[in-house]
């Protein structure tokens, strides 16, 4: 019950204030499309750097939690997701909105993501302590698997070919190699002298994710946005309160999908509303009505998309092995910090820990009531031009990457990885992998290059990284999610036309 | 998938092939050996994955990626072009504030759907990039006390 001790923390102007800012900028920028939650997370970082750790952190938390409902508005008033988390919302979301049940789809939405987050944050607050205790008893090998294990659950899970998936790892990997070695100060792969320090997180991440939603803005040319905003009629919140609690089989569902997803690292949120929607469906009296403005829809997946936020994070803060994409964001927001996520995380730094996440949880309530009101304000930010949005975010990628080191060799880098990004997507590769790799480089590196010198000295290499039962269970969890991935890609395969598989890429992209 | 991709493919898997190998050759010849431990383990994987997907895309089995279509080459080049010169040259050269306000009205007349004749148009351009540099400028100058590199009107 720790969390209680530092509750008061959250009450203070200036993180009540950064915890409100952070709430409604999160939600008005999940609101734009083209500003996925990753990239507004690290857009945002660079405004942490001046601030305290316990201050930016909770920033970052707010900023997380309320972009992923905020996705809800465009996605039921434009018919277009803020975020990928927010498909499912649309299908039963906007043909409400049609109907002129807007302001009632909306209400849904935020009151269902504010029970699913509130769920997701208990977890994250009950879980992670007891996480944290067992994996006291890592040493070097295991950490050093810990973070191999990070890379390539992502690296498989978050990717369409598991081959590629597993080389942007690699990339990553190879990527946090560059610059100094830490043992023996050795120069490695310094080809530029931008780069000679090595290549620095919060750069990197602005523009891995940033860069490659810039140019793709940019591949639509000059085109009009051609959505119209549908106008919210008032409702009573009352008669929303009342319906999620008839419609407690779709709430329930997507409260637990969406934890049970938020833990698994790497699943992340995109498919958490999808497969509580369709759970929802094939459990449903009224399953018929799904697709047609049927409210079960919107409470599964905006439950979903919230429950999974909070658990996301207990593999991060107890393992340093992010859940999501977006999490991967937040730990380089505490590395900045010099917060190193790990078992002795809530021994070290309990009064930065536990004020976050105790944030999370009133941001979930705050979310919720300045939901309501700034959706409409939030929908018509959704209408920004592709042109403006463009501009800005490149603006903001250069400046933000700056003002972390005031270093222009960080502008550099981070245009150059945003650029490679691009057209690594274009031929199947995804960011996530490639960020683990670059920020669980150097914890695996260490570990790896620790565990040899022990080993050299002790058992051997081989029974030192091979032997134990720790050692052998993480092996296997490798093994087996990389044997997932493959007989899931080659099922998928067998089903779908190539054809199909284009037109659902394109239909993504 | 029809020729052009799997050109494309080839080209983009070679490239990643290449630096595979680089990356494995100096990692394999580089002293001291003991700083190159772990890059050895990384780029072996790295290069082994590499070849592979360089392999399916020569056999035209490669299944995700869509490549690059010209009508989006033809979209973004302009784009891309402001946005290099931004970055790795303009905002060093011309200083951080006169570079962003140029890139940012060119960016916005460049991609804007309204007409480029109607003068309405153009102002509107002008008060969006002179809001959004107030908005750069509070934040960066005066909110976190960045120095950006010296302006050329400075």
């Amino acid at each position: 019950m720790d969390f209680l001790f530092y509750m008061g923390d959250v009450f203070t102007p200036i993180n009540f204030g950064l915890l409100v800012l952070g709430t409604i900028g999160g939600l008005i920028l999940g609101a734009t499309p083209g500003l996925s939650p990753t990239m507004a997370v690290a857009l945002l970082i660079p405004f942490t750097f001046k601030l305290e750790p316990q201050q930016g952190l909770i920033l970052l938390g707010a900023a997380y939690t309320s972009t992923v409902a905020g996705g809800a508005v465009s996605a039921i008033l434009l018919k277009i997701p803020g975020a990928p988390a927010n498909i499912a919302t649309t299908l039963d979301g906007h043909t409400m909105a049609q109907k002129g049940e807007g302001a009632k789809a909306l209400q849904l939405s935020f009151l269902a993501s504010a029970v699913g987050g509130l769920f997701g944050v208990f977890l994250l607050i009950f879980l992670t302590p007891v996480l944290a205790q067992w994996a006291l008893a890592f040493g070097w090998s295991h950490l050093f698997w810990l973070a191999i294990l990070g890379v390539t659950v992502i690296g498989t899970l978050d990717s369409s070919s598991v081959v590629k998936g597993l080389l942007a790892g690699c990339i990553g990997l190879w990527l946090a190699t560059i610059g100094f070695d830490d043992m023996l100060g050795a120069q490695r792969f310094i080809f530029h002298p931008s780069v000679s320090g090595g290549i620095n997180i919060i750069p990197a991440l602005i523009g891995l994710f940033a860069i490659p939603q810039v140019i793709t803005m940019f591949a639509k040319g000059r085109t009009p946005l051609g959505a119209e905003v549908i106008e919210v009629k008032k409702h009573p919140i009352g008669d929303a309160m009342r319906e999620v609690g008839r419609r407690k089989k779709a709430l329930g569902i997507g409260t637990m999908v969406g934890s049970i997803i938020g833990l698994i690292p790497g699943v992340g949120g995109q498919i958490a509303g999808l497969v509580a929607y369709d759970q929802s469906k094939k459990a449903s009296s009224e399953s018929e009505k799904f697709g047609t403005g049927h409210s079960e829809g919107v409470i599964a997946a905006e439950s979903a998309n919230n429950a999974m936020v909070g658990p996301s994070l207990v593999p991060l803060l107890t393992l340093s092995i992010p859940g999501s994409p977006t999490a991967a964001v937040l730990l380089g927001g505490l590395l900045i910090h010099g917060i190193f996520p790990g078992p002795d995380l809530f021994t070290n730094y309990p009064q930065v820990v536990w004020p976050f996440i105790n944030s999370m949880l009133f941001g979930q309530i705050l979310m919720c009531i300045f939901g309501l009101y700034v959706a409409g304000l939030a929908a018509s930010v959704a209408r920004v031009p592709h042109s403006v949005m463009a501009a800005v975010v490149l603006a903001l990628a250069v400046f933000g990457s700056y003002s972390v080191y005031n270093s222009m060799g960080d502008v550099y880098v981070m245009g150059a990885l945003g650029l490679g990004m691009y057209f690594l997507e274009r031929f199947g590769f995804s960011a996530a992998p490639l960020v683990l790799g670059l920020i669980l480089g150097p914890i695996a590196e260490a570990n790896f290059v620790q565990g040899a010198m022990t080993a050299n000295a002790t058992v051997g290499i081989f029974n030192f990284f091979f032997t134990g039962w720790l050692n052998i269970l993480l092996i296997a969890i490798i093994v087996l999610s990389v044997s997932y991935s493959v007989w899931m890609e080659l099922r998928q395969r067998r089903y779908t036309t190539k054809d199909d598989a284009v037109a659902k890429e394109e239909a993504l992209s | 998938m029809t020729e052009l991709p799997r050109v494309q493919h080839i080209i983009a898997s070679g490239l990643i092939a290449a630096v595979g190998v680089c990356i494995a050759y100096i990692s394999y010849t580089q002293e001291p050996a003991q700083a190159f431990l772990f890059p050895r383990l990384i780029s072996s994987v790295f290069a082994v994955l590499a070849i592979w997907t360089f392999g399916k895309a020569v056999l035209g089995k490669t299944k995700v990626g869509n490549g690059l279509n010209g009508t989006a080459l033809k979209n973004m080049a302009p784009g891309l072009l402001v946005m290099i010169v931004y970055v790795f040259w303009a905002a060093k050269a011309l200083g951080f504030y006169t570079a962003t306000t140029i890139t940012l009205i060119i960016l916005i007349s460049l991609y804007d759907p309204a007409p480029h004749t109607e003068a309405k148009s153009w102002i509107k351009r002008g008060v969006i990039t002179a809001g959004v540099m107030v908005v750069l400028y509070l934040l960066f100058a005066q909110l976190l006390y960045v120095f950006t590199p010296r302006e050329i009107f400075a």
